[in-house]
């Protein structure tokens, strides 16, 4: 009798501090949105300015998630090298990039120079995933579930150092593209050229992959992979080389993220696929991992959420220099997201497989 | 016969592919380059050298080895096979070479230099090429050689080899320890070693000690074995008791010896040991995986941190001693704050909203925000080393308390604090681990529902999971601020997190004995590694998937892991379904 | 597998034990120890700082210019130099565990480093206790030089300049200069940046400006839109942003492309120094502002350095600090050929304490970077800062005095 006592006031005392916590995180945030917007310290324009700014970060991000969600949803790993296979991309695309950059052939022919880079990152970011799929995640298969997560964090590792010793621990610039600097004036809001086409490609992307994933026979393939391996193998699935595929499509989304981000930020470097790893791997959770349209959404939204939030939420509270706190905005946010909603946003795949 | 042959052959030419693009690879990533400029043998062969050969040799070595199911072919045709590889290998890298005097490969991979090509031409210039292959093929054959010879040859000859390379490669360390022996002369330690490796007296001589101790142990190592087995209990008891013994006495006296680096290094293994021992809870036995985990670490560093500082942030002045409960204690509530609202996440959304606390409390520590209490980008500085004694009274910003009595100043003393910490949470853990409370972890980490349904209460047992995994966090996290005398938010990044994560599955998930060994291991290795600069995370990053590939269970896992992988059973096939060998 | 274990723990067991008599003693009477150099023996000297990670340029290039001064020196008393590096990863621990391992060495005579005031503050206090003393070529930190600074500083110098005089140079310049009264600065998180920025503030708001906002951004991040919209709420005229290459890189691509902040003026510090921030900003670079030291005034002997510079590693500096090494490591072969003092046999011995007394004591030394002087409390550089303006984004183009010109003072 006392054991059930106990527990009930265990899980009440618990309830309590999950709904404070939900209460005060959303007073927070009101509270400070409200005298943020009393302040009156940013204009209208400036506003929207923001969250332009957090749609194209987002989509970045988004591009990136595709391939953790979609790897996620076939393997139930997190391919914590996804971030070297997006940084290979980037550097993949480098060469060509500014080889034609140099040449003048950029500025001739730009939209056939720009495909060309996307291909060729596309595809050597799908070789190194390819490669990484085989040497280090097929043999551990039927390991427990943790043993490829060291196996990927080594990959990553590995791979980084690999592209440094390549290519240098420097900095290399994408060429600056001129058809892409500048801005377009859409319902009377400069947004940067730049910005549109990230937003476009990433949301062409998704709708490929979509398409891919729920019309095509391959998808089929993938979808009943991911729900149970070995009774698709009996249904005479490939399942090598699904998962291959897997990964392949899932690289050359990263690829052709990472040429398309050096393309916006210019900067290419063997470490900086770190910290977008880690955004697109929470933007595919707030999403829901495993679901493709998910990781969109989350992309999306936690983009927006560290662009606009540092100055809506902690502006107004007095806080200074907020934009350090801009990750843990996110992470707060993500935190709530998963409060209220436990399996993403737009929630977990077709299937209802416990994680 | 013949279609083996073809087999053979077919795979010489695959596996000298391999190995080829295994030494251009090693020459593009510049290992061979900026490794080329350490000998490990002084005017003999430098360790650039080293590296192209071993893969030269491997691809010899690895023709001639045949799955134990497939009919053994002659010795000579064996070594042809090895040949056959070695020189494909060869090829591979006389094509680089003759690639790049035709394009200046450099423009792109900036390791593609004069100096690279001097090394795998042997500095002939363009005539090396024909050397280069002439060279890949001996080397395939003396691979191959080396695997079909009987194994009472081999093993020491192997050995011996491996002996030359590892001792002439960590010179730097070995050198020092060497020389620190009185009795030995000075003038050994200028034998045996170079400026950067052995001499050629030195390899010698290491050769054969170490394939003469080899070539002893497998003669008569299995007698020795059969007759220690003959011994009454009592004696062989007392033999393991002699070795935890002296173990023991190495433990306590190491650091009087080995001086303050290697003791740093032990103190720094140890704090993560005591966070891999918090972590083993919390991941080990009850399945909550936690990439947060190195919030819990600044808790205890922290306030350790600002209640002890004599600098401009110390809120109060309190000795060490006093404020290791406080700081235990702050990182268990924190424990149950951060633990509460991921109670419902599952798997990988769990692991991201760990992720996301453990970064939210670097960002915040290290904030302009809360700088003015926690001192922000430039740290909390000055903090007070624990004193076995009577510490003075606060005297003023800035100055050190007196300590009356035994101030544990620097890695050597505060060493041994760290290995009784370790020791005594190594024991609560393996008490939890017995426990009600430890079984109920168990359950819970192998399937959520059916424990609850069994009548174990989620909520708590979560909760006290998390609690007390960061409690000893926490403690790792005080001996750490005091350790270092200054704590930076930008020490409490992801990685920490990731490394003990790391370590615990390279030890063996939920084993005790595995913490400490994989602790050893990843954080050993580094620091060994510090000889190679700049390739030690990429060597780092290619252990840990070595050691995934090899051992998967971990280097010591616990009874249920290994039965679960039925790697106790000796010739079961492991969970890959290849024959592994019981170990 | 545990039978491994055992042996080994066996073997090194019995290696320890007899060990147990302890090191031999020198007959010595220095203060803090001696260092004995055997006549076959090189002359043992170490550079500890970052290079690997993001900011390895700046290491890397202080190591070549102490590479260099070796090679110029060829021999120092007829003992070759052999030189260790170390990696501090420019944090606090990095440069606590390297200097720990250097430490242990009792070979070492002397260092050059470290890279970032961090691995300062997390190694000195080894390094001063095992009687070691560094000379640092690209440590800025105020306090570290500071009178009130901790006895585990005493064997702490630097040929670098300290960050009071950059920051004063860059208000001054905003303020008399470019006649701008209204001012914000950007930080990064790092304790260098922080520090400078906060010099800048109160020098400029003492001038008699504004400080219309001070933000912070983290090293890693990338997409500055956000923050430079804050900024640009606040209607500065001038943004200070003294921090590292990649950041620095973007913060410059990215503000222009921010509404509001088309025309204001921007200031970078020593630390985006280098043709990198060209690649990294693109054109958004020219005529941008940088300070740092003032080459113009560096001695001949600086471009002679240059090209020795270019000749052995085939780039332009990598970083400004190059010299400053050159120079710290000149210094300490100096202050050895003083005291080092040699044997019937050739031997030679050199007291730790009468080694670091040398090197504070150095005046008027002729280096690379000026005449240098060393105060009692470890500053040796000549604390001249100029504020350069970038004229070309070609990162091929890269002169220190053309581009960047030079235009104050």
């Amino acid at each position: 009798m006392r054991t059930t006592l106990t527990e009930k006031i265990g899980e009440v005392a618990v309830a309590v501090f999950l709904w404070g916590f939900r209460i005060l995180v959303v007073s927070v945030v009101i509270i400070g949105t409200i005298l943020t917007i009393r302040e009156g310290k940013y204009t209208g324009v400036q506003w929207i300015d923001f969250i332009v700014f957090g749609i194209a970060r987002g989509s970045i991000y988004a591009m990136i998630a595709l391939g953790y969600t979609m790897v996620y949803g076939i393997l139930r790993m997190i391919n914590f090298a996804h971030s070297e296979v997006f940084m290979s991309g980037a550097f993949g695309g480098y060469f060509l990039a500014n080889a034609m950059g140099q040449s003048g052939f950029l500025d001739k022919y730009p939209v056939l120079g720009l495909v060309a880079a996307v291909l060729v990152g596309m595809l050597v970011s799908a070789g190194v995933a390819l490669l990484v799929e085989r040497i280090a995640y097929r043999p551990l298969r039927k390991a427990p579930r943790l043993v490829p997560l060291i196996s990927a964090i080594g990959a990553s590792f590995f791979l980084q150092y690999t592209f440094r010793g390549f290519f240098g621990p420097g900095i290399y610039a994408y060429p600056n593209v001129k058809v892409l600097s500048g801005e377009w004036n859409i319902f009377g809001i400069g947004i940067l050229k730049m910005q549109v086409v990230v937003a476009v490609a990433a949301f062409i992307m998704m709708a490929v992959l979509y398409t891919i994933v729920m019309r095509t026979k391959i998808g089929k393939a993938m979808r009943a992979v991911s729900e149970n391996k070995d009774v698709a193998a009996l249904m005479g699935i490939d399942v090598d080389g699904i998962i291959v595929a897997t990964f392949g499509v899932g690289a050359a989304m990263a690829g052709a993220a990472g040429v398309l981000y050096a393309l916006m930020f210019r900067q290419v470097n063997f470490f900086m696929g770190f910290t977008p790893g880690i955004k697109a791997f929470t933007s595919a959770v707030l999403g829901g991992i495993g679901n493709v349209p998910g990781a969109m959404v989350g992309g999306i939204v936690l983009g927006i959420f560290e662009s606009i939030g540092p100055a809506l939420f902690l502006d107004g509270l007095g806080i200074i220099r907020p934009y350090q706190l801009q990750d843990a905005i996110a992470y707060i946010m993500l935190v709530m997201v998963l409060l209220f909603r436990p399996s993403g946003i737009v929630g977990e795949k077709l299937t209802t497989k416990k994680a | 016969m013949n279609k083996q042959l073809r087999l053979t052959f077919g795979k010489a030419v695959r596996t000298g592919l391999i190995g080829g693009i295994v030494a251009l690879f090693l020459c593009l990533v510049g290992i061979v380059e900026i490794f080329g400029k350490r000998s490990l043998i002084e005017g003999l062969i430098s360790l650039g050298h080293v590296f192209l050969f071993l893969s030269l040799l491997a691809t010899g070595f690895v023709t001639a080895s045949r799955k134990s199911d497939q009919a053994p072919l002659g010795r000579l045709w064996l070594s042809l096979a090895g040949t056959i590889s070695g020189a494909v290998a060869g090829i591979v890298l006389a094509l680089f070479m003759l690639l790049g005097s035709v394009i200046n490969i450099r423009a792109m991979f900036i390791h593609a230099s004069p100096d690279l090509y001097k090394i795998l031409s042997f500095g002939r210039g363009m005539a090396g090429v024909w050397l280069l292959l002439l060279v890949g093929a001996a080397l395939g054959a003396l691979g191959a050689l080396i695997r079909v010879l009987p194994s009472r040859i081999q093993k020491p000859l192997m050995q011996g080899f491996i002996g030359i390379l590892l001792v002439g490669l960590f010179a730097g360390l070995v050198r020092p320890l060497l020389v620190a022996i009185p009795g030995l002369p000075e003038a050994l330690g200028r034998y045996l070693f170079g400026q950067t490796g052995l001499t050629q007296g030195g390899a010698l001589i290491t050769f054969i000690l170490i394939a003469g101790i080899v070539a002893f142990w497998s003669a008569r190592g299995k007698t020795v074995q059969a007759r220690v087995a003959k011994w009454p209990r009592s004696g062989q008891l007392a033999l393991r008791w002699v070795f935890f013994g002296l173990a023991g006495v190495l433990a306590l006296t190491l650091p009087l010896f080995s001086g303050p680096f290697i003791a740093q290094v032990i103190v720094l293994i140890s704090l993560n040991i005591l966070m891999g021992l918090g972590l083993n809870i919390t991941l080990g036995f009850a399945g909550l995986l936690d990439l947060g985990f190195v919030a819990f670490f600044a808790m205890g560093a922290y306030t350790v941190g600002l209640l002890t500082s004599y600098g401009e942030y110390g809120l109060a002045h309190i000795s060490f001693w006093a404020v290791v409960p406080i700081a235990i204690l702050v990182a268990f509530m924190v424990g149950a704050f951060l633990g509460l609202p991921v109670l419902g996440m599952r798997g990988d959304y769990l692991a991201i909203a760990t992720l996301g606390f453990g970064e939210i409390v670097r960002l915040l520590a290290g904030s302009d925000f809360l700088g003015k209490w926690l001192g922000g980008p430039q740290g909390v500085i000055g903090i007070q080393k624990p004193c076995l004694g009577i510490l003075g009274p606060y005297v003023g910003l800035g100055i050190p308390r007196v300590c009356h009595g035994l101030e544990l100043g620097g890695p050597k003393e505060i060493y041994y604090l760290a290995i009784i910490c370790a020791i005594l949470v190594a024991f609560v853990a393996s008490r939890l681990r017995d426990s009600r409370l430890g079984r109920a972890w168990m359950a819970i980490r192998e399937d959520e529902d059916v424990a609850e349904a069994l009548g174990v209460n989620l909520i708590q047992t979560k909760l006290l999971a998390y609690m007390l995994g960061a409690s000893f966090a926490g403690l790792s996290g005080a001996i750490f601020g005091t350790l270092v005398g200054s704590i930076f938010a930008s020490s409490m990044q992801l990685m920490v997190s990731i490394n003990v994560v790391c370590l615990i599955i390279v030890g063996g998930m939920g084993s005790i004995p595995g913490v400490v060994v994989g602790a050893l291991v990843l954080i050993g290795l580094p620091e060994a590694f510090r000889e190679f600069s700049e390739y030690r995370f990429l060597f780092y990053g290619a252990a840990l998937i070595v050691m995934m590939l090899v051992k998967p269970g971990g280097l010591w896992p616990s009874s249920i892991v290994q039965r679960e992988l039925h790697l106790d059973v000796k010739n079961d096939t492991g969970p890959n379904n290849a024959p592994t060998s019981a170990d | 597998m545990k039978r491994l274990y055992i042996t080994l723990t066996f073997l090194v067991a019995v290696t320890m034990i007899l060990t147990a008599c302890g090191p031999k003693a020198f007959t010595c009477t220095d203060k803090i120890g001696c260092v004995t150099i055997a006549p076959t023996d090189p002359v043992h000297i170490a550079f500890w700082g970052v290079l690997s990670g993001a900011d390895g340029t700046l290491g890397t290039d202080s190591q070549y210019g102490v590479e260099i001064a070796i090679a110029d020196q060829g021999k120092l008393l007829g003992h070759d130099i052999q030189l260790t590096t170390e990696d501090g990863l420019c944090t606090p621990e990095g440069g606590a565990t390297a200097a720990t391992k250097l430490a242990v060495d009792t070979t070492i005579v002397a260092l050059v480093g470290s890279s970032c005031s961090d691995e300062t503050v997390g190694g000195i206090a080894t390094l001063t206790n095992a009687g070691l003393t560094t000379i640092s070529p690209s440590n800025t930190r105020p306090v570290l030089t500071a009178p009130d600074r901790s006895p585990d500083y005493a064997g702490y110098l630097r040929t670098a300049h300290s960050d009071a005089f950059q920051g004063k140079t860059a208000a001054d310049f905003a303020y008399n200069v470019l006649k701008v009264t209204k001012a914000a600065t950007i930080h990064d998180g790092s304790s260098y940046a922080q520090a400078l920025q906060q010099v800048f503030v109160d020098n400029f708001k003492t001038l008699g400006g504004t400080i219309v906002a001070q933000e912070a951004v983290a090293k890693t991040d990338t997409d500055m839109h956000a923050v430079l919209t804050t900024v640009a709420a606040a209607g500065p005229e001038f943004i200070y942003y003294p921090i590292f290459i990649a950041a620095g890189g973007y913060i410059t691509a990215q503000a222009k492309e921010v509404a509001g902040l088309e025309n204001v003026k921007l200031m970078g510090a020593d630390g985006m120094f280098s043709p990198d921030l060209l690649k990294g900003a693109g054109t958004a670079a020219e005529g941008m502002y940088l300070s740092s030291p003032d080459f113009s005034l560096f001695p001949a002997g600086y471009t002679a350095f240059v090209g020795k510079y270019k000749a052995k590693y085939g780039t332009a500096p990598l970083s400004i600090f190059h010299a400053h090494a050159y120079d710290a490591a000149n210094i300490i072969f100096a202050a050895f050929t003083k005291v080092a003092v040699k044997d019937a046999d050739g031997t030679l011995h050199v007291g730790r304490q009468a080694l670091r007394d040398a090197i504070y004591a150095t005046k008027d030394f002729l280096g690379i970077t000026g005449t240098l002087t060393c105060g009692q409390y470890g500053d040796c550089g000549a604390p001249v800062i100029a504020v350069y303006q970038i004229t070309s984004s070609d990162p091929t183009s890269w002169n220190p005095g053309t581009n960047p010109k030079k235009i104050y003072p």
